[in-house]
């Protein structure tokens, strides 16, 4: 490894291809953020779910964050690719890739929308009803904005998580900077050194800054409740 | 249908997979003990050590926590100084979850008051004796749940194996479907696929929803617990 890294040529061998690495890296960043989006939007829907008063939702929302938090995404994602094409369904790697990391995270979020929900009292729900406000209502204007500035650390650290996830799409030849790099490592001349290197950092200055501002925020915050001792024990009564 | 499910399942496949399940079993638990006990180290020297091994402590646990696994399964897969194929992926493990075990670990460690070592040491206990016998069975106590989190990451993880050929369960699983017919005599079709990856599902989710469960549980009486005091 260290020998490869210290070998000139390999890195221009490298460098005579950025476009590619360029490209790869590009897939990654998109794949990210479809990922997100999808995964935002079933954490709510799921959070809200497994808060509701009915059994029915609370019981949906809870197959679904049991069953994706405890098998692997790999498997998830091979099932979508390889299985799936035998009942007639093929999907373009690319899409399957989004789609898995999406609903995989998806069920990491909806627990943080939960416990954000949750932090809030039962009071302002309440006091929202009272005042004629509908359930959506409630809930888009009154008590998701509350929750935000709570679960924006764990928020944050779940978009680092899909990041790195979204390697996977290496498996199944998503066009990925996994796979690139990859690609690389196994043909020609194997340059894995540079190559898994350079992926290495780019994946850092992807999940790097994020990861160090939610763990800031997150001291901010505790620090916040040290401070206020008072305020703190009104929240957590 | 039961006549269709013991074609399927014979003892032939069930131990072709649960022979699987025993690697992916046997790579994760070697890598969450080693990097329980590397991670406590780095943890221990990010929190506590002199300035310039703090900061390359602090270095390696920001590195790899902000890399994929995969990657470093890849890498050390081709140029880990180790014999066989599974211990080169479990050290790729053992090197990814010790970031993530230091920094679950010095989260543990910031919640202890300074005044603890300060007690330890004016009754006379060395800083290691100190760490040992007080500071650090307070800090495990408190993090058991989130280090169960991390090691359940770690056995979904060992199915990254199944991209470099290392024989675990995933890699079985899919391996069945192209020797279907040699191993059952017919061709493959869309319940047998279904099935196959069904079961593998099922083995992973009983581990882990096992070891969720047990999450929950300390969480909640970790959580009365706070609240009784």
């Amino acid at each position: 490894m260290l020998e490869q890294i210290l070998t000139p040529w390999r890195w221009q061998n490298l460098f005579t291809q950025w476009p590619a690495l360029l490209q790869a890296f590009l897939t990654t960043l998109v794949a990210s953020v479809l990922a997100l989006i999808l995964a935002l939007l079933l954490g709510v829907i799921f959070g809200l779910m497994s808060t509701s008063h009915h059994r029915l939702p609370r019981a949906i929302a809870r197959i679904y964050v049991e069953f994706f938090q405890n098998t692997p995404l790999m498997i998830q994602l091979f099932f979508v690719f390889f299985a799936l094409p035998y009942a007639g369904i093929s999907l373009p790697s690319f899409t399957c890739g989004v789609l898995c990391v999406g609903v995989y995270t998806g069920a990491y979020i909806s627990e943080v929308v939960r416990a954000g929900i949750q932090s809030i009292p039962q009071g302002q729900f309440e006091a929202a009803y009272s005042q004629g406000f509908t359930y959506l209502q409630t809930m888009l204007l009154i008590i998701l904005p509350q929750t935000v500035k709570i679960i924006l650390p764990p928020l944050v650290n779940q978009c680092v998580n899909l990041i790195k996830n979204t390697s996977v799409l290496a498996m199944i030849a998503g066009g990925d900077l996994m796979y690139v790099a990859n690609n690389w490592a196994t043909n020609g001349n194997a340059s894995y050194g540079p190559a898994y290197l350079i992926s290495g950092v780019l994946y850092f200055l992807l999940c790097f800054p994020l990861s160090t501002w939610a763990r800031r925020y997150e001291e901010k915050l505790k620090q916040q409740d040290i401070q206020k001792p008072a305020a703190g024990k009104e929240v957590a009564a | 249908m039961l006549d269709y499910l013991s074609g399927l399942f014979t003892p032939t496949i069930l131990l072709y997979l649960l022979r699987g399940f025993a690697i992916t079993l046997r790579v994760a638990v070697i890598a969450i003990l080693l990097s329980i006990v590397f991670g406590a180290i780095l943890g221990l020297i990010r929190s506590y050590a002199p300035k310039p091994l703090r900061m390359l402590a602090g270095a390696y646990i920001e590195w790899f926590r902000n890399t994929p696994n995969l990657l470093w399964v890849m890498v050390c897969f081709i140029a880990a100084p180790l014999p066989s194929d599974w211990a080169r992926c479990t050290m790729a493990y053992v090197l990814f979850t010790s970031a993530m075990m230091a920094e679950i670990i010095r989260g543990g460690l910031n919640a202890i008051p300074k005044g603890q070592f300060e007690a330890a040491h004016s009754q006379g206990f060395t800083m290691v004796g100190a760490l040992w016998y007080i500071i650090l069975p307070q800090c495990f106590r408190r993090i058991v749940p989130t280090m169960l989190s991390q090691i359940i990451t770690v056995v979904k993880d060992t199915s990254f194996m199944a991209q470099v050929a290392v024989a675990e369960l995933l890699f079985r699983t899919k391996n069945l479907m192209s020797i279907f017919y040699n191993v059952v005599g017919r061709q493959i079709t869309a319940p047998d696929v279904f099935l196959l990856f069904g079961f593998a599902m099922l083995l992973y989710f009983a581990v882990n929803f096992t070891l969720s469960c047990i999450v929950r549980y300390l969480q909640k009486r970790n959580h009365a617990g706070a609240q009784a005091r």
